[in-house]
C-alpha cells in the first residue's frame, strides 16, 4: 500500500482490503453471518463517504475498527432493546454455581490456578487467536454481549447496564462470568496441563 | 480474610468499577498469601490485554 497519508486520498480498494479483517471481528461479535456482513458493508460505505476526513493519523485498520465498533455498538443496543427480560434473567438464572465447582464449601480454590508460561508471547501466535474466538462463541448470547460491550468496544458498565435494562449488580455477574469461563476455555484449549476443573 | 473465590469476584469487578479502600487492602493482603490468587489475577490481566489486542 503507498505510504501517503494525505487526508482523504486513501482508494477504494484499499479500504476493501481489510474487508476480511472486518468481517472476522464483526462475525466474533454478532455471531451472525448477515448481520456481520451488514455491518461490515455500512462501515465500508461511511469511510468511503468520509474519506476527506480521516486524518492519517492512525492507521486505516484503526479508523475503520472504529467505525466498525460504532456500528456493532449500535446492534447491541437494538438487540439489547429486542432481547426480553425473560431471556436475559433465565440465563442469569441458569449460571447460578457454574464455577462453584473450581472452589471448596469453605471458598478455597479446588486446585491453586497455576502460572500461565509467557502469556503475551501467545498474542503473536495466529492458532491462539482461533481458539480465543472458539472459546468467546461458547459463552451464551447475553453474556457475550456483556462482556464484548466491555471489553472489545470499551462501554461502561453503566452504559451496558441502562443498554440490557439489568443492574450493576447483575452486569458483574455476567462479566465475571465471562472471564470465567474464558479463563477455564483458554485454560483448557491453550495452555494446557494440569488446569482445575478437568 | 477474604476467601479466593470472594477475591476471584473482586479481581474482575476491579476491571469495571473503583474497589473501595476495604476492597483494594483485603486483595492486596490476600495476594500476599496466596500464590493461586496472584496467578488468577494476572490471568485476568492477560485475558483484558487480549481483548485489546484482538485479533492482531
Amino acid at each position: 500500500m503507498n505510504n501517503q497519508t494525505n487526508p482523504g486520498h486513501i482508494p477504494a480498494s484499499a479500504l476493501e482490503e481489510f474487508r476480511p479483517y472486518l468481517l472476522r471481528y464483526a462475525l466474533l461479535q454478532l455471531r451472525d453471518n448477515a448481520l456481520a456482513e451488514d455491518a461490515v458493508q455500512e462501515t465500508l460505505l461511511a469511510a468511503l463517504e468520509s474519506r476527506s476526513k480521516f486524518s492519517g493519523k492512525s492507521s486505516p485498520k484503526t479508523w475503520l475498527t472504529g467505525i466498525l465498533k460504532h456500528k456493532i455498538i449500535d446492534l447491541f443496543r437494538k438487540q439489547a432493546k429486542e432481547a426480553t427480560q425473560f431471556s436475559l434473567e433465565a440465563e442469569l438464572e441458569n449460571g447460578v454455581g457454574d464455577f462453584d465447582v473450581l472452589f471448596q464449601p469453605d471458598g478455597h480454590w479446588n486446585t491453586l490456578p497455576q502460572a500461565w508460561a509467557d502469556p503475551l508471547k501467545n498474542l503473536e501466535n495466529k492458532k491462539f487467536w482461533e481458539i480465543f474466538e472458539v472459546c468467546v462463541k461458547l459463552m451464551p448470547a447475553n453474556t457475550a454481549r456483556a462482556f464484548m460491550m466491555r471489553e472489545f468496544l470499551g462501554s461502561s458498565t453503566e452504559e451496558i447496564c441502562k443498554d440490557m435494562q439489568i443492574s450493576a449488580t447483575n452486569c458483574w455477574v455476567m462479566l465475571y462470568r465471562a472471564r470465567m469461563s474464558l479463563r477455564l476455555c483458554l485454560g483448557h484449549n491453550w495452555f494446557g496441563g494440569n488446569f482445575e476443573g478437568k | 480474610m477474604l476467601t479466593c473465590k470472594e477475591v476471584s469476584k473482586l479481581v474482575s469487578q476491579s476491571l469495571d468499577r473503583r474497589l473501595s479502600l476495604v476492597e483494594w487492602v483485603g486483595l492486596r493482603l490476600h495476594f500476599a498469601l496466596c500464590e493461586g490468587c496472584r496467578h488468577f489475577r494476572e490471568q485476568m490481566a492477560f485475558i483484558h490485554r487480549a481483548c485489546q489486542r484482538y485479533p492482531d
